[in-house]
């Protein structure tokens, strides 16, 4: 048996670690209650692992990159817009869409817990949730965006969104050169998760294809 | 209160890292922790204030190093026994002591219909504003022992009104007591300079969402 087999074995048979282990106590407990159905869970899982995420929010930017009309009402009554396109729920029943310019760069971010629009982006990721960006968008968002590879010249305005009540924030990125005449469908998917939060612009089609 | 959940202008949490191709959920104890949330909601036992506020309340030093679910594991538990869904003593056991009503349970097949349901905090009722935008605002100096959403770093700080977004339910009072409080939600302007000083861009600035409870004529 080579060292590498037995690795892969002890692997498999080690105990559930702290958190694993007590998730699934705690699941047990309430299924044995009767306060909760596993097949729910597995249902909750599945919409946000498969269906719901940032490709919705990429649908709703693309149409307002390409529908003039849908643009102006997504930044008049953001929620409204978005239904339109077939998103919405928890989480996003009031939405504010912040549109970016050469002129004025916004940014998202939810100093006090994890507020996030879940129909158009699904779940946040680690760093959106992280203490460094929690602390530090709001007081050094210059240097945030450039530890991301952003660099902001001094004339952009910078508007940090802070989600501190119950309205959930999307940005309208701006449309990159080079996709004149290009559909929808094309345009979704140059859009990034990143870009909508407000830590990245959507690069032109050449750029993101390197 | 004044946790170390409120983090926005701390120093010293370390470098912006965005993980490339991130999953959903990084284990299956994540999914399975984010979804038991979900479903034991379900039942109607708190609002989503007493569910931020149960977070909050994890201590300090055990926030800090939590991972984001684990924070949301303290905060269920939390929840499940002052909510008198699990008592301590079968949360330390593990083992059910009675068994609840079914009949309220959430099943696979309500799940897209909850997700897409819209439970908005905003109110009907009528509620006369305070302000209005281009107001002159200073955020209260106060300090709750409990629930609110006046970060730290805003408190004494002089802001514009830029919206009015209506009448919301009030989350200091509804994490507390389920009291909705209605009143006037605003998006406040603040200059990058008012909150820290001339090192910081002139031009930039930071717009939070502030309850007219936070709010006094400046």
């Amino acid at each position: 048996m080579s060292h590498d087999h037995e690795e892969h074995v002890r692997e498999h048979d080690k105990p559930l670690s702290g958190p694993a282990l007590r998730v699934k106590a705690l699941e047990s407990l309430l299924v044995e209650k009767g306060l909760v159905d596993p097949k729910a869970l597995d249902a909750i899982i599945d919409l946000y692992e498969t269906k719901v995420g940032p490709h919705n929010g990429a649908r709703v930017v693309a149409r307002a990159w390409t529908d003039p009309g849908f643009k102006r009402r997504l930044l008049t009554d953001a929620a409204a817009a978005i239904d339109e396109v077939g998103f919405g729920g928890q989480e996003g029943e009031d939405m504010v869409v912040l549109e970016n310019t050469p002129k004025v760069h916004n940014m998202v971010v939810c100093t006090l817990c994890s507020c996030y629009p879940w129909p158009v982006l699904g779940l946040p990721p680690v760093w959106y949730k992280s203490a460094p960006y929690r602390a530090r968008a709001v007081i050094d968002p210059r240097g945030v965006l450039k530890e991301l590879g952003l660099l902001l010249s001094e004339d952009v305005e910078v508007r940090v969104w802070d989600s501190t009540a119950e309205l959930r924030y999307l940005v309208l990125p701006e449309r990159p050169a080079g996709t004149d005449g290009w559909t929808e469908e094309r345009l979704a998917a140059l859009v990034t998760r990143d870009a909508m939060v407000g830590v990245a612009k959507v690069l032109p089609p050449k750029a993101a294809a390197g | 209160m004044n946790g170390v959940h409120d983090m926005g202008g701390m120093h010293g949490m370390g470098p912006m890292e965005i993980e490339k191709d991130e999953p959903v959920f990084h284990s299956r104890w994540e999914a399975r922790m984010y979804a038991l949330q979900r479903a034991a909601g379900f039942h109607g036992r708190w609002n989503s204030d007493m569910s931020r506020f149960s977070r909050e309340r994890m201590p300090p030093a055990d926030y800090l190093a939590a991972t984001y679910y684990e924070r949301w594991l303290f905060g269920l538990q939390t929840l499940l026994v002052e909510q008198n869904l699990v008592t301590a003593q079968e949360l330390a056991t593990g083992r059910a002591a009675t068994k609840a009503d079914e009949s309220a349970v959430l099943r696979a097949s309500d799940v897209a219909a909850l997700m897409r349901g819209r439970s908005s905090a905003r109110l009907a009722a009528e509620v006369p504003p305070r302000f209005k935008p281009g107001d002159s605002v200073i955020a209260r100096t106060i300090n709750p022992a409990g629930h609110t959403r006046l970060p730290r770093y805003v408190r004494g700080r002089r802001g514009t009104v830029h919206i009015d977004h209506g009448v919301f339910t009030f989350p200091d009072t509804n994490a507390m007591s389920r009291d909705p409080k209605p009143q006037h939600c605003y998006s406040v302007r603040f200059g990058a300079r008012e909150l820290w000083g001339p090192q910081v861009a002139a031009r930039d600035s930071v717009y939070l969402d502030l309850f007219e409870d936070y709010l006094d004529a400046a």
